[in-house]
């Protein structure tokens, strides 16, 4: 068309323009924006959740606790050994520092919301009962009672 | 001038990608999502003595240290747990040996609302997977419950398209007892 047909710059040709590169990149962060949440305290006892259909949402995610059980991943393994342990914001616990856990979580929320407070419970399917039935005794004697155990959608529909 | 044009437009994807890697670092997909459930509270110790269930009104499910099922007294797959506690809760033979019925007063309506109590036990060797698996069929068998009688009372809705004051009535009518019992002490540390 004319373009070719100018004399001025034959060989050259035009750059492609970037204008829409800014509103891709823009539409790819709000997509990230929207579908992630901010990632918690770093793991360090795998967790591997049991399969369940019957599960719900949980709705206020800022109003839970977790609580992580399972073995210790392969870097701290050396330290801590392959039985399950707690795991309680960064750090590997014991059923006794639950409370003190349960009683910061409660002073971080507002008063109205702390009868709210969900402590979601993230064990390793393989993990045996023991361990998670002396969280739940230690929890009900903080009156922590409202639990989650936490669990994926089975993959199907 | 068009050259200044095309370097501010280049930052700005510049800095939109900035934040998006940031983005990408910070945060995780997925949702969390389980089973929801309230424990029960730490009896006073005045009063230990909890009150008398009728013998007929509770049914006990227990896994052993090797993930077998027992329901009731006999051993059971997990595929017939579903079915056994639906005919547990809602007794359509009136079979003496089943949990009594007792007409409540909800919102104005009268319903049959079950006794029954499920009573969940478990060893300290059962494996957590088992152990939720046997959950999740306790919660079916109710909620498969809830939205049979969703469809019957309410117009042939299920559960999940009620509004959320004909859900409570569903609930209360069809109540979700199940009771985690404390630990048994067989080999307790």
């Amino acid at each position: 068309m004319s373009k070719f047909g100018s004399s001025s710059n034959k060989k050259e040709v035009p750059e492609a323009s970037s204008n829409s590169l800014s509103d891709i990149v823009f539409m790819l962060l709000f997509f990230f924006m929207v579908t992630t949440q901010m990632r918690e305290t770093e793991q360090k006892v795998k967790v591997t959740m049991p399969v369940a259909s019957e599960v719900a949402k949980l709705e206020r995610k800022d109003l839970s606790a977790n609580i992580l059980i399972g073995s210790p991943t392969l870097q701290y393994q050396a330290m801590y050994g392959t039985d399950a342990r707690i795991q309680l914001n960064d750090s590997f616990k014991t059923v006794a520092d639950i409370r003190d856990f349960i009683a910061a979580e409660r002073d971080a929320m507002s008063e109205a919301e702390r009868s709210l407070m969900t402590v979601n419970l993230k064990v390793d399917q393989d993990v045996r009962m023991g361990i998670v039935s002396d969280v739940k005794q230690e929890l009900r004697r903080c009156s922590a009672l409202k639990i989650m155990y936490s669990a994926r959608k089975p993959a199907k529909d | 001038m068009a050259r200044r044009k095309i370097s501010t437009i280049g930052s700005t994807a510049d800095i939109a990608f900035l934040l998006l890697c940031y983005f990408l670092m910070t945060t995780t997909m997925g949702d969390q999502s389980g089973l929801q459930r309230r424990l029960p509270p730490i009896p006073d110790s005045d009063q230990v003595q909890d009150q008398k269930v009728n013998r007929r009104n509770i049914i006990i499910v227990r896994i052993n240290s090797a993930d077998k099922l027992f329901a009731g007294s006999e051993p059971m797959d997990i595929l017939y747990l579903k079915d056994k506690i639906k005919e547990f809760l809602t007794n359509p033979a009136n079979d003496p040996n089943l949990p009594e019925k007792e007409a409540k007063e909800i919102e104005g309506k009268t319903y049959m609302v079950s006794k029954g109590v499920i009573s969940l036990q478990n060893d300290r060797g059962t494996s957590y997977q088992a152990y939720l698996q046997v959950q999740n069929e306790l919660v079916k068998a109710v909620n498969e419950l809830r939205d049979d009688f969703s469809r019957a009372n309410f117009g042939g809705r299920k559960f999940s398209k009620l509004t959320e004051a004909e859900q409570d009535i569903v609930k209360k009518a069809v109540p979700q007892n199940i009771s985690e019992a404390e630990p048994k002490d067989t080999g307790k540390k």
